[in-house]
């Protein structure tokens, strides 16, 4: 049974905390996709931008947080995910806008954001140094260990603070993305617009508001899942650098241009890459007086060493783009 | 509404006028400009000399959103529905300038086309072609137009299909909206046509009634297959 | 078709669209503009330190040329440059460093070997199993048996390696290297850059490029993850040096005439690679090439075989980069997983071939050896001018200095780069040379 309590701690909790990261960052990536028809290549970035805004609105003002019983960082999340929305339609109008006027191939559009990539991580690391920092700089992380009432079971479930808040607004974003898609009039314009841009301009929808919805909406959830992230472990500037696989991979895992498929395709590789890494030696361990003599195991039965963790996303990338390019719930661009 | 020159020397001098309440229809042989008249009119494409007025007011070059606001409505020959989207939902984006207008918009489309009432929560990909192109039809309805362009609305459909829509074209006139269409089906839509043009080589040769261009032996010989 | 010739818009008219020979003016200003600025580095930071530059700058024009070739003539774009400039860097030192008798006189390399034929056998296996169904085995239990079975015999070979290599890390460092020719590991680093990219593009090129870059971007990561981890292979961070040259070394001709040399081994390689490019590009295969970027419904109509070419377009441009990352990683004598930044070898590479003109072999040197001119002289500059700031700062209003000033400066230069790369993209898409595209209308 201690194992099995190891095994939740390591995946099912770790799993769903990477899953739901993922699928936040992967729904921008896909419905920027859906609209503008490009692989946004600075998402991460603008993810690791949120989080840094998060960062210095608590590093200014550290104490707000204390009166009311959260983290400051939570109470500062709306603020960061506004100028983080800000900043996404402002990045569109400077250096997107003007490509698409121009009608350049969506390849080129990639590149574009790659220089934005770039300019993003200059100017955070140029504010923010190279070192890590948490997020909580007067709070404290709390940590809940949940012993289970059965007889023999020693370790406890142990969740963290961060870890709670994280499932819940993860759960609230995406019911409210929900929401917003299938019953406000500018969601389903949105919708309209992925599915047949021409017709929505031929229907009388403008598709420069749909565009600057969008970025907010990516910008916003960017600023979610960047922050949850840094609350979970630490702000570090080359966030961006570990998030950046495994979302493209959820997203098309998923099927591009679809949002419910993000969903699940995050939670599919935050799953695979906590699966992949654990020993599975440890849920053997129960069984090791009943196996053979001659089958001596090793004590690393894990599919890879943490260090190589991204061989993960980009093996499902591959094998998805082999067998099943479209995605698992049928993508609609390819 | 006088159609001047188009982009490309597609259209090379066009002349239409259409009083409102009328059907126009424009015929003539593949090649001859007559989709491109149509999205020349609805402002998808560059008029480079001339103009299109609309209740004789100058309309070319308007971006289409502006045009759906001012009254036209355009229903494309391909890619004509939001696949993914419910019919139901398909028709409330026809009316996206106009939400406070929906409800009462959208039980006169269900009466154009009882067929949607049925399937109004499935998503209009999944409908057959005669299904989608009456929400096509049923999305520019949505807006209120006083003039309907139609492209090519029997393309691809079985002849079944093709009667149904003359009809609706017909009823949909008779509640008051001016409809601008190309057909490829010369006879039957002439038929219905009080205005008729038919088109070659970016140029209207004949311009009359639907009936009387039926009847000139002219037309019949070399646009409408003897 | 003469009379849509004659209408033609001619804002769609290209330039330089005639087939006559022009005086090359631009080629000329440019080019001497190019010289004029490397005689300045040549009188301000002396002999050895230019020539120093010049070889590098002209290893990363072979990269470049390799990334010309995808991006200008086929439209792939490639985000993972620096990972075939790595496989190039690392079997550039497998071949060149001196054999490790630390290792090779044990019983280790036999059970390495072991190891590597379990491997093989385990692969065949379940390869054998995913064609069960030929035998009249269910094809949904073959698919389940192939995955069972591949994931055990994986976690078998693959923990039997980890017994192997730490094996090897402990008694022997690392498995050192074959101590042959240095141009031996270029040529086998090229293959095998063009071995990886052959997957990738199997892969990726039949779909929409954006998948391209993504793959090549995780591509790129894995193996420098690879590299800077299989310490038994690369001695991961603890790093491998010194590589030895095919030419003669400093020690032996001191730092400039040395240098010299080998620049002048590269320069070599860069017109043999130049001459190739130039026959293949105005050959028909070339012409294929570009027919497929510019068009690839006609061409595709035209019965061309699309993907056969996107890929030999791709593999081609792989090898390239594999090669000038050997010829790189064997200048720079020095073998650190942990040196191959997607910065310097992906977006460095990326800015020169946008910036020089993609698709013409003559603006991609052009732009390898001006923009890594700007790239190395931004560094001495970005510093002196954060110093600049910080003195005046601290003289005026009393300002106090963050203390890493240094990566600070570094991190301008991240966003130069990026700026760069946008600001090319919007106003000058086509580059300072540009592709001449000929008409034959």
């Amino acid at each position: 049974m201690n194992e099995l309590v190891f095994f939740i701690n390591n995946v099912v909790i770790a799993g769903s905390v990477t899953g739901s990261i993922y699928a936040i960052g992967a729904i921008g990536v896909t419905l920027i996709f859906s609209i503008m028809r490009f692989a946004h290549f600075a998402h991460a970035d603008i993810m690791t931008f949120g989080a840094f805004m998060v960062l210095l609105l608590t590093t200014a003002f550290p104490a707000v947080g204390a009166s009311i019983g959260v983290p400051t960082a939570l109470i500062m999340l709306p603020l960061a995910m506004l100028l983080t929305a800000a900043l996404a339609v402002g990045i569109d109008k400077a250096f997107y806008k003007p490509l698409r006027a121009h009608g350049v191939k969506p390849i080129v559009m990639v590149i574009g954001s790659l220089g934005v990539t770039l300019m993003l991580q200059g100017l955070i690391r140029l504010f923010s140094g190279t070192g890590g920092q948490s997020l909580y700089v007067d709070d404290r992380k709390e940590i809940f260990r949940l012993a289970l009432p059965f007889e023999g079971v020693r370790a406890p479930i142990v969740i963290t603070e961060p870890q709670i808040y994280l499932f819940v607004i993860t759960l609230v974003a995406v019911v409210a993305l929900h929401l917003f898609l299938n019953r406000s009039r500018l969601g389903k314009a949105m919708r309209a617009m992925s599915d047949n841009p021409e017709l929505a301009q031929a229907s009388g929808i403008n598709t420069n508001t749909i565009v600057a919805v969008t970025w907010v909406i990516a910008g916003a959830l960017a600023a979610i899942a960047g922050t949850l992230l840094s609350l979970d472990v630490t702000f570090k500037p080359d966030l961006s650098f570990f998030l950046l696989l495994p979302i493209f991979a959820a997203a098309i895992v998923g099927g591009v241009g679809h949002p419910y498929g993000a969903i699940a395709g995050g939670f599919v590789v935050g799953f695979a890459e906590t699966l992949a890494v654990f020993n599975w030696n440890v849920l053997l361990r129960p069984f090791r007086d009943s196996l053979p003599t001659w089958l001596e195991l090793p004590s690393n039965l894990a599919f890879v060493g943490t260090e190589y963790k991204i061989v993960v996303p980009f093996f499902i990338l591959v094998a998805i783009l082999v067998w099943r390019p479209t995605g698992l719930f049928k993508g609609k661009v390819i | 509404m006088h159609g001047g020159y188009g982009s490309m020397n597609i259209l090379n001098g066009v002349n239409m006028t259409l009083y409102a309440d009328e059907v126009g229809v424009i015929v003539g042989p593949n090649g001859a400009g007559k989709s491109t008249m149509l999205k020349a009119v609805f402002g998808l494409l560059n008029v480079n000399q001339g103009e299109i007025l609309l209740n004789g007011q100058p309309i070319h070059n308007l971006p289409p959103n502006q045009l759906v606001e001012r009254g036209m409505g355009f229903v494309p020959q391909e890619k004509n529905v939001f696949p993914s989207l419910t019919v139901k939902e398909n028709l409330e984006m026809g009316a996206y300038l106009k939400p406070q207008n929906v409800k009462r918009m959208l039980e006169q489309v269900y009466d154009f086309f009882p067929p949607l009432v049925e399937k109004r929560h499935q998503p209009a990909g999944e409908l057959s072609g005669g299904q989608r192109q009456m929400v096509a039809m049923g999305r520019a309805l949505m807006a209120e137009p006083s003039l309907l362009l139609l492209d090519e609305p029997t393309a691809g459909l079985s002849p079944l299909y093709m009667n149904e829509i003359f009809d609706r074209v017909k009823k949909i006139n008779a509640a008051g909206v001016g409809i601008l269409m190309v057909e490829q089906n010369a006879k039957q839509a002439l038929a219905i046509a009080d205005k008729g043009f038919v088109l070659a080589a970016g140029q209207n040769r004949f311009t009359d009634t639907g009936a009387a261009l039926l009847a000139d032996p002219d037309v019949a010989k070399s646009f409408l297959g003897g | 078709m003469s009379h849509s010739t004659k209408n033609r818009n001619p804002a769609y008219t290209p330039k330089d669209a005639t087939p006559e020979r022009r005086f090359p003016l631009r080629e000329l200003v440019l080019f001497g503009a190019l010289l004029a600025a490397v005689l300045a580095v040549y009188a301000a930071m002396g002999a050895a330190y230019s020539t120093r530059m010049l070889v590098e700058a002209a290893c990363y024009a072979i990269l470049a040329l390799g990334l010309t070739i995808q991006w200008g003539y086929a439209g792939q774009f490639n985000a993972g440059v620096m990972g075939f400039v790595a496989l190039g860097g690392f079997c550039a030192m497998l071949f060149s460093v001196p054999v490790n008798d630390a290792f090779w006189g044990t019983e280790l390399p036999g059970e390495l070997g072991q190891v590597l034929l379990y491997g093989i056998a385990a692969t065949l296996i379940v390869v054998g199993v995913t064609k069960l169904d030929r035998f009249g085995v269910p094809k949904k239990l073959r698919t389940v048996l192939a995955i069972v079975i591949g994931i055990v015999l994986y976690l078998i070979v693959i923990s039997l390696l980890r017994e192997v290599t730490s094996q090897i890390q402990s008694q022997a460092g690392f498995i050192g290297g074959f101590g042959l020719p240095a141009w031996v590991g270029w040529i086998v680093g090229g293959a095998l850059a063009g071995g990886v990219g052959y997957f990738i593009g199997h892969v990726c090129l039949g779909l929409r490029s954006d998948y391209l870059a993504i793959a090549t971007l995780g591509i790129a990561e894995i193996i420098k993850a690879f590299l800077k981890n299989s310490d038994w292979l690369t001695r991961g961070t603890a790093t491998v040096s010194p590589l030895p040259w095919p030419t003669p070394g400093p020690a032996e001709l001191g730092f400039t005439l040395s240098r010299a040399i080998y620049l002048s081994v590269t320069a070599v390689v860069i017109a043999v690679i130049f001459f190739l490019l130039h026959r293949a590009y105005h050959a028909p295969w070339g012409r294929m090439i570009r027919a497929i970027r510019d068009n690839e419904v006609s061409s595709a109509a035209m019965g061309k075989d699309i993907n056969k070419r996107r890929l030999e377009i791709f593999v081609l441009g792989c090898i390239l980069m594999g090669l000038g990352g050997g010829m790189l990683g064997t200048f720079n004598s020095l073998f650190d997983p942990q040196g191959y930044l997607p910065l310097n070898h992906t977006f460095l590479v990326l800015v020169m071939v946008i910036l020089g003109g993609p698709g013409n072999n003559l603006g991609t040197i052009f732009g390898a050896v001006a923009v890594y001119i700007i790239w190395i002289m931004s560094e001495p500059l970005a510093l002196f001018l954060m110093q600049l700031a910080v003195t005046l700062g601290e003289n005026a209003f009393g300002w106090e200095a963050p203390s890493n000033m240094d990566s600070r400066a570094l991190q301008a230069r991240v966003l130069v780069i990026g700026m760069l790369i946008t600001l090319v993209l919007r106003f000058a898409p086509k580059g300072l040379l540009p592709e001449k595209i000929k008409t034959h209308g």
